[in-house]
């Protein structure tokens, strides 16, 4: 089985796979993070999102093989209990989740957006996330959450 | 009266009344709290801290709460029909309370001071304020919670409360924030296998080939294939692996018994040429001379499907004679039993754990795939066994919501008023849990399989099927009226607000009706026979939240409407009101809801319940609905059960009234549903000029109510 090296939150990893391996059971089951969640396996829900050098991708439909030297960021990756991303802070400020098994997802949806449009419009929001199903109906205040994330991380921009 | 007379017991504490099923104080500076509800997205784990904490006088940090699990918390059944707070609450704050004095009885007669003179402050014991150098911990050692509750201790009135009425941050948040291990499917444990299962199509179905080496190849890597009677399991050390085999092994099986649907089912008029077992309930027979002044009109509703945004999973682990089963389901004591009866063993030789997974809304495939993890693990002693349920499976098995046919039927008075009342409902059954039956696919599907569970509802209230089927509406006489069709072409079960979401979307979409042909604005026709002051209040706030004006211009393309009802009779209350754009396809744009829950233990809590419901009820009212071919459910995936995206999402504002109040807390996680969906519903009748009464309110259905007007 080939051997493929790449970067998951800054460290490299050598991951023995077969190659059509998804990245998501790569991270699940090889590497030990399971932040990053199994929802349908057909790139429709959007639990499994990652960032792959900066662009989100939903990482069941992603093949190890094709990883190969690219930078992956997972939740595990954004932030800590102790250095929260300003999104996670602002998604705990707002409460945003009930069962929270999209929250992964969805927070790295939301980086990906305010990485592109530091000052997105509530529609724009939305739209970005539609690639991320939330079934327990918290999305007023994810939307909430991400929008005083935004203002949050362009005060500590513009400081 | 005579002051010994001991009160009823709440009905969980009456069912588990020693204490220190309760509370214990084993830890040094902590309170080890058990409640046998579970976390399935609600919140209860935080609520109940704060219940606990207030009536212990101890901070919430201090408590450790133990939930569902068969070895340490008390029998409360099911976490089901949000009853969580309005009945495991109330027995935790009732037990809580007598323990604290329980605790200063002690504290007096052990150190002589008169018992009014003592308080607690965050688990000390103090005398007229100050500390008295004991405190719980201190105490516990000569104090025996091992006795039975008395339901004397008085509770605290909501003005005392610290704790309680606040909204604390969920307890449970962080972890999932940060991508922690914290659901069922993240659990590993050493030497687990991994497991998928090939269903069996229907009840009954045999198995006539399998190609085990299509099966093997498509692994590309090692994996066993297990099989008993019809059921067949994949299992192996890698994921990807048995994933790759369980794709394509649904193809590799051929099944004898399995008699064809008829896709028609989908919709839900088939129900009514269906055998039934019928019940009445309320008001004698209705006259049946037709009058004059008469209403009827008839609504429906398809299958709805749980959709949880995680498939479910279940892991056990057989060893030395004992089962360990760790699920996410809602009744750990309950599945034990299914277990039990499933495995031929001793229930006391089975352990059931809850561990938090996705968010449910009733009785999806949880339970089931727990039973999968047990059949497996007792053919693998000594290794772990975690089965995770596939999307396809997920859509394709899970018990669903029944679809529904209700027919709304009222005799008017001379000013436009129901005399007389009618709710007939047909439907299938929206109970059958596996406590009550058997009701486990591997069950089924395994030598010798238990009968279908009977097709049995309870009365109303809370009623199942039933439920909501009485209007809260001070009518002369109301009766319900049930049709329960114990055979459906798909498995069907409890969904959060069972049948209360379709018949409160046919009363209240009558209730438009009446008022417009008596001439009356909806809200003030309401309000008119309306005589319970909650629900009146209810009513009356969320008019005055949406700035509701009588004569809004109809059939403008943009619409508003509303919905209320108290869920259960006998739950919360709650009244929304809708704003719609309606072109070919329905867009909600602002939702309000004013309700009444009684005290509310976290209001932050319970007013994300409210929206989840708002959202979830504007799903199910614009888009869902699960669809049928001959093999069964097709509606497999994310594209072919579509549910609300984030862009369709309406505003939402939610006020409660009156949260702080010496009342009991009423259940509020399924109070918006119902009403969101007639409201909803109204809105768009306003909209169009011309009613829909099939939901979902599909693209389809506007065009051919726009075709009518």
């Amino acid at each position: 089985m080939p051997s493929i090296a790449f970067t998951v939150n800054g460290k490299t990893v050598n991951v023995t796979a077969d190659g059509d391996t998804p990245l998501l059971d790569v991270l699940r089951n090889h590497l030990g993070l399971v932040g990053t969640k199994f929802g349908c396996g057909l790139e429709q829900c959007g639990t499994c999102m990652v960032l792959i050098d900066g662009e989100p991708a939903k990482s069941c439909g992603k093949a190890v093989s094709t990883l190969a030297g690219r930078n992956v960021l997972t939740i595990e990756g954004l932030g800590t209990p102790q250095h929260p991303h300003a999104l996670q802070q602002a998604f705990l400020d707002e409460q945003a989740g009930q069962c929270g098994y999209c929250l992964p997802g969805i927070l790295i949806t939301a980086k990906a957006l305010l990485d592109r449009n530091p000052v997105p419009s509530r529609r724009e929001i939305a739209v970005a996330l539609d690639d991320n199903i939330c079934r327990c109906g918290s999305h007023a205040r994810i939307l909430r959450a991400v929008e005083r994330a935004a203002a949050r991380m362009r005060e500590g921009a513009s400081r | 009266m005579s002051a010994s007379a001991a009160p009823a017991l709440p009905g969980m504490l009456a069912a588990n009344p020693r204490l220190d099923q309760w509370v214990r104080f084993d830890s040094p500076g902590r309170v080890t709290v058990s409640t046998g509800r579970v976390e399935i997205g609600q919140g209860v784990l935080t609520a109940m801290r704060q219940i606990a904490a207030e009536e212990l006088d101890v901070s919430p940090e201090r408590i450790l709460l133990q939930t569902g699990d068969t070895e340490l918390t008390p029998n409360e059944g099911y976490t089901a029909g949000s009853q969580s707070i309005q009945f495991g609450g109330v027995a935790l704050r009732l037990a809580c309370a007598e323990v604290r004095a329980l605790f200063l009885d002690h504290a007096a007669s052990q150190f002589g001071h008169p018992r009014a003179a003592l308080s607690v402050d965050d688990g000390a014991i103090l005398h007229r304020g100050q500390p008295t150098g004991q405190d719980y911990w201190s105490l516990a050692t000569s104090l025996d919670l091992a006795r039975d509750a008395t339901g004397r201790a008085e509770i605290k009135k909501a003005r005392e409360h610290r704790i309680v009425g606040h909204s604390l941050p969920r307890v449970d948040l962080a972890d999932k924030v940060f991508g922690g291990a914290a659901f069922l499917h993240d659990l590993a444990l050493d030497g687990m296998l991994h497991a998928r299962v090939v269903r069996q199509p229907r009840r009954g179905a045999m198995i006539r080939t399998i190609d085990e080496a299509a099966i093997r190849r498509a692994a590309k890597g090692p994996i066993e294939i297990v099989r008993d009677g019809n059921f067949v399991a994949i299992l192996g050390a890698d994921e990807t692996t048995v994933e790759a085999a369980a794709a394509v092994a649904p193809g590799q099986v051929t099944w004898d018994n399995v008699e064809a649907l008829n896709p028609f089912q989908e919709e839900a008029r088939w129900l009514l040429q269906q055998p039934s077992i019928d019940k009445s309930y309320g008001a004698p027979p209705a006259d049946p001379a037709p009058t004059a002044r008469a209403y009827e009109a008839t609504y429906t509703r398809m299958h709805i499907a749980h959709a949880s945004i995680g498939p479910s999973c279940g892991l056990a682990l057989y060893e030395d004679g004992h089962l360990q089963v760790w699920t996410h389901c809602q009744g750990a004591y309950p599945l034990r039993a299914a277990l039990a009866r499933t495995l031929k063993l001793d229930a006391a030789a089975i352990s059931v754990k809850h561990v938090q997974g996705p968010g449910c809304y009733g009785h999806n495939g949880a339970d089931d795939a727990a039973a999968d993890a047990a059949v497996i693990a007792m053919r693998r002693p000594g290794q772990p066994v975690r089965v995770r349920w596939r999307r396809e499976e997920e859509f394709g098995f899970e018990p669903v919501s029944p679809a529904m046919v209700v027919t709304a039927r009222a005799a008017l008075d001379e000013t436009g008023k129901p005399a007389d009342w009618t709710t007939e409902i047909w439907s299938g059954r929206h109970t059958s849990r596996p406590g009550g039956g058997g009701n486990l696919l591997a069950a089924e599907a395994l030598p010798d399989p238990p009968p279908p569970p009977p097709a049995v509802e309870g009365p109303p209230p809370p009623g199942a099927g039933t439920r909501n089927g009485e209007p809260l509406y001070a009518f002369p006489a109301k009766r319900i009226v049930h049709h329960l069709i114990a055979e459906t072409p798909v498995r069907t079960s409890s969904l959060r607000g069972l049948g209360a979401t379709l018949n409160v979307y046919a009363i209240e979409s009558s209730m438009d009706e009446l008022a417009e042909r008596a001439g009356q604005d909806p809200v003030a026709y309401r309000l008119s026979v309306l005589t319970d002051p909650r629900a009146r209040k209810v009513v009356e706030h969320v008019a005055r939240m949406a700035g509701w004006r009588a004569g809004m211009p109809a059939g403008i393309g943009k619409g508003r409407g509303i919905g209320f009802a108290q869920y259960k009779n006998m739950a919360a209350y709650a009244a929304v009101i809708a704003d719609v754009e309606v072109d070919e396809t329905v867009r909600v744009i602002h939702v309000w809801c004013a309700a009444d829950a009684g005290l509310v233990i976290n209001p932050d809590g319970a007013i994300n319940q409210l929206e989840g419901g708002i959202v979830q009820g504007t799903s199910w009212a614009l888009k869902e609905g699960v669809r049928l071919d001959e093999h069964g459910i097709s509606s497999r995936d994310w594209e072919g059960y579509p549910v609300l995206r984030f862009s369709e999402v309406p505003e939402i504002a939610v006020d409660l009234i009156d949260p702080v109040v010496d009342r009991p807390p009423l259940g509020v996680g399924e109070a918006s549903g119902g009403p969101t969906v007639a409201a909803i519903g109204n809105a768009v009748a306003h909209a169009l000029g011309a009613r829909i009464r099939n939901l979902p309110l599909t693209r389809e259905r506007v065009m051919a109510a726009l075709l009518r007007t």
